[in-house]
């Protein structure tokens, strides 16, 4: 931080106002530049912030005058509510099933992708395209290819001899083809972010544990590949499971939380309470919640993080 | 015993030749260096030796092996790196017993948490940190074992690169560039402490560096490539007082020699120099051009500049004609000679390396043969 | 060298691992295409085939277009984040400036609150600015859709970081010049920081243009729809019923974004990662 910055020193060098002066100047001017984003921000983010955490201690619905400060009653309905515990298990299965599955692929994906120039640029480039799809959209293009008459994966069960499944009907293998279409629409986001990690890896770092003699897969990847990336695989994994944990459209698009409330995931508990039910108070509950856990996930980053910082 | 021979190695980086059919061999225990400006290919043959590239054309023998196809963990070799390439993760300790881990662990000795059950692993690891712990104090970083790379020093982390080389007892030493990363009192220092190593364990060292200060005072040999190709390979002082190549004469030696083209000379003195018909350039070293009085000399010009560096004074002399600007060292005692005079300049002509037009030397045999007449 | 050493072998299982998981990828790409040119009683066949047997593209893609407002839907896109980006750049620039290039008394709590807002995940803030936008009556309206966005903590932060990186001296010789401190950060700031300042525009357009959450929330009428939003009602209208019409209307929709990508890999795989260089 180099904050012998300019153009305040650059006026006081010349000579022309003593220093108090230009250091008060100094400070109106940074706050006059910042003042856009210093009211937009508190209107737009803290306020709300702070609002949201006011509203789960109150029992306040949307367009009602009145409210009252109910205190932790929110919070002891919110976990006394039998959807609210399905909601939070379905939405933790789905961050468990879909983080390692993204940060996997994504990593292999990756590794392939950078060991050899062949056809480099085409594979980066397919692998990336559902990262840039709208997931609404390509929800409806799944929920085609799950359909249970026209779908294609029955296409293949028929094929084989089997009978078709309803898998978005079937609270067996509802969440898991959610947890398919979140794999498939983050690996490639997962995949970039590995390149640029494995870019960073010194060339000679190779060479020394070819020298070293360690050349078969397994140990270039234990030596080398791996600690070279653990920055970049801990940001991976938690990028990914914050995506994970606010998991929506697929749900609004292809479940609407069921069968039997086995899709049925935070973020929309959240929406359904909050905007169909206009249950304000309780929706804030929920979404105080929510930020806790993706809180949470963030400072366990940053505490790992810490640990490393040995790492020249 | 590890000798190394190359013969008529090749290399080309799609269009780019790398190495021109570069032949070379090393002696067992001897100290070699490469040296050349960067991109002349010294490097990329260091790491053709070391099993990390794959020429596209020659044989390359280890020790009487040929080894063209082994990967470098079979071919006994280790390899320091410029940037000493540690493993950032890992401690001073296990950076330096990794490649012993590497050749006498099994896979599965090696593999994560369940390997150290194995039978055997203990008693192995055992062995194997008690020699990385001699290693260690011989080269002084034995306080160091438990630390982290990023934690070390430049000197200290060149120290532990040493020694993970060093552990493996290895047949052949191979450096590329070890001392460039260091400040300029420290290389001094870790030059010396390499030569010691060597002397010490015996091995066959292939130095790489584009430092002749350095080849020249560490090897017993150096090898002098340039644009690909092997020039001359020779004791330090060989190739100082007897090169076989102007460019050879011209990167040895600082300042650097003086070469004047025969055109530009007057026909008594290509007589005094004895220039054979095929000499294109005479080349003498500054320190054997003595400054007289222009009537006195042969060679006349004028002087350009006198720099006065201490104990020396180096006298920039620009030359009648279209001879150029040679160098010539004095030392204080001597007159001054201040920018504009006239003076005659000197050489005898047992001091002068001749020169053919492909820039070859013209040896004694041709010289032999007829004089400018 | 490369995180494996491959041979022939290696290289030609690599290439076949990669090719499975390309068409992983690009599985419901095709599938979504294939069946955009499919007339109904072909899209129920018992067998499936990637071509169709007859030709109904032009058909389901002009049903498209003649029974929904798509072309609507895109442009509504296209203009919401627009003005979304263009505010988010009048408020982020002066506020990264003066972070990066001045020296004033609250300085380092302003960016750590800068950094705080960057964990906040948007979804926390939809009640309460459902609230703001009931009680100022611009529920169902474009304003509903740019409003909450136009501060974006991650636009500060980085054109912050990339404004520190240009140095002082260069401001002070355009102080010397005569510039005034707008000027600077116009015709040196901006332009140095084009890279930047394109990154954080696909950033920002890519995370709205796909966004269903919040159009969901203050969207009623379907003619302000964004695309996202959009193609969600055609799905639930009458038309969208029928497979092959539903499929050129998602084709239609996220068609824009990925020529887009396509045209500027780069650029766009560097937008959608560059918070990773915190």
């Amino acid at each position: 931080m180099t904050a012998l910055s300019s153009p305040r020193n650059a006026i006081s060098a010349a000579g022309a106002r003593p220093a108090s002066a230009s250091k008060q100047r100094g400070d109106r001017r940074g706050w006059l530049y910042s003042a856009p984003a210093v009211v937009t921000m508190g209107v737009l983010l803290f306020g709300p912030l702070l609002a949201v955490m006011l509203f789960s201690l109150t029992d306040w619905q949307l367009g009602q005058e009145q409210f009252s400060f109910i205190g932790a009653r929110n919070f002891q309905e919110l976990f006394a509510d039998t959807v609210f515990w399905k909601s939070l298990r379905n939405t933790f299965l789905y961050v468990l099933l879909v983080v390692p599955g993204t940060v996997i692929l994504g990593l292999i994906v990756a590794v392939l992708l950078e060991s050899s120039n062949e056809l480099k640029g085409l594979y980066r480039t397919a692998h990336f395209i559902p990262v840039m799809a709208a997931t609404s959209a390509m929800a409806i293009v799944w929920g085609t290819m799950l359909h249970p008459t026209i779908g294609l994966f029955n296409h293949i069960l028929y094929g084989l001899g089997y009978s078709g499944v309803s898998w978005l009907r079937d609270e067996h293998t509802a969440l898991l083809a959610l947890v398919l279409i979140g794999i498939w629409q983050g690996f490639g986001y997962a995949m970039v972010l590995f390149i640029a990690g494995l870019k960073a890896i010194p060339q000679n770092l190779y060479d020394a544990a070819e020298i070293d003699g360690a050349d078969s897969v397994m140990d270039r990847m234990r030596l080398v590949v791996l600690p070279m990336i653990g920055p970049v695989l801990m940001f991976v994994m938690v990028v990914t499971a914050v995506r994970a944990f606010s998991v929506f459209d697929t749900v609004r698009v292809l479940t609407a939380g069921g069968p039997n409330y086995s899709t049925d995931v935070l973020l929309y508990r959240l929406n359904t309470e909050s905007f169909d039910y206009l249950r304000t108070g309780y929706g804030a509950a929920l979404t105080v919640v929510f930020l806790g856990i993706v809180i949470a996930i963030t400072l366990l980053q940053a505490k790992i993080m810490d640990r490393r910082v040995h790492y020249s | 015993m590890a000798t190394i021979e190359i013969l008529g190695i090749e290399k080309r980086y799609g269009d780019t030749s790398v190495l021109k059919n570069v032949s070379l061999s090393v002696e067992d225990g001897e100290f070699l260096t490469l040296v050349g400006p960067s991109g002349c290919g010294k490097s990329t043959l260091l790491r053709i030796i070391a099993g990390l590239e794959a020429p596209d054309a020659g044989a390359l023998r280890i020790a009487d092996r040929d080894v063209a196809k082994d990967r470098p963990k079979q071919r006994n070799v280790a390899m320091v790196f410029q940037s000493y390439a540690l493993y950032p993760h890992l401690t001073v300790l296990d950076n330096i017993v990794m490649p012993l881990r590497m050749r006498r662990l099994t896979a599965a000795q090696r593999f994560p948490l369940l390997g150290r059950w194995m039978p055997g692993t203990r008693r192995i690891e055992r062995e194997i940190r008690a020699e990385a712990e001699q290693v260690a104090s011989i080269l002084g970083v034995e306080p160091l074992l438990a630390r982290k790379p990023g934690q070390l020093s430049g000197g200290q982390r060149q120290r532990v690169a040493l020694g993970r080389a060093m552990v493996r007892q290895p047949a052949v030493f191979l450096m590329d560039e070890p001392l460039s990363n260091l400040d300029a009192k420290l290389r001094v220092q870790m030059r010396s402490e390499i030569m010691a190593l060597h002397r010490q364990i015996g091995a066959t060292f292939v130095y790489v560096t584009h430092d002749q200060a350095e080849a020249m005072t560490m090897s017993d040999r150096v090898a002098v490539m340039m644009e690909g190709e092997l020039l001359q390979v020779a004791a330090p002082e060989q190739l100082y007082s007897d090169p076989d190549d102007l460019r050879v004469a011209e990167m040895i030696g600082s300042p650097q020699i003086n070469a004047v083209p025969v055109h530009a000379l007057n026909r008594q003195l290509c007589l005094a120099w004895q220039l054979s018909q095929d000499t294109a350039v005479a080349a003498f070293r500054p320190e054997n051009a003595i400054i007289t009085r222009p009537a006195d000399a042969m060679l006349n010009g004028t002087v350009a500049v006198s720099e006065h560096l201490g104990a020396d004074v180096f006298v920039h002399v620009r030359l009648d004609g279209d001879a150029g600007t040679i160098v010539i060292r004095t030392d204080r005692t001597s007159p001054r000679h201040t920018a504009g005079t006239a003076v005659g300049v000197s050489v005898e002509g047992r001091h002068v390396l001749r020169f053919d037009a492909k820039k070859k030397r013209c040896r004694p045999s041709q010289d032999h043969g007829a004089l400018v007449a | 060298m490369t995180p494996l050493s491959l041979g022939t072998k290696g290289k030609v299982l690599r290439c076949v691992i990669l090719s499975v998981t390309a068409l992983f990828a690009l599985l419901p790409f095709m599938w979504m295409l294939s069946l955009s040119i499919k007339t109904t009683p072909e899209i129920y066949q018992a067998h499936f085939h990637i071509l169709p047997e007859s030709f109904a593209g032009f058909d389901n893609y002009r049903v498209v277009f003649a029974s929904a407002p798509m072309l609507r839907f895109l442009l509504n896109g296209v203009l919401v984040c627009a003005a979304i980006f263009m505010v988010q750049l009048l408020v982020c620039i002066p506020c990264a400036y003066a972070l990066a290039k001045l020296r004033f008394r609250g300085r380092d709590t302003l960016f750590s609150a800068v950094l705080i807002a960057l964990l906040i995940p948007p979804q926390v803030l939809s009640i309460p600015h459902f609230v703001l936008l009931y009680y100022a009556q611009l529920i169902d309206s474009y304003g509903a859709l740019i409003l909450p966005w136009i501060f974006s903590a991650f636009g500060v932060f980085l054109l912050r970081q990339f404004f520190s990186t240009i140095p002082d001296e260069l401001i002070q010789a355009a102080q010397l010049d005569g510039m005034s401190e707008a000027d600077i950060i116009w015709r040196v700031m901006i332009p140095m920081s084009a890279p930047a300042i394109a990154s954080f525009g696909i950033f920002s357009l890519v995370s709205h243009w796909n966004d269903l959450f919040w159009p969901l929330i203050v969207l009623r009428r379907a003619e302000l729809a964004t695309p996202a939003l959009g193609i969600l009602l055609f799905r639930d209208d009458e038309t969208g019923r029928q497979f092959g019409p539903l499929m050129a209307a998602t084709a239609t929709i996220v068609a824009p974004l990925i020529l887009a990508f396509l045209l500027a890999q780069r650029r766009f795989i560097d937008g959608l990662t560059i918070h990773s260089v915190k």
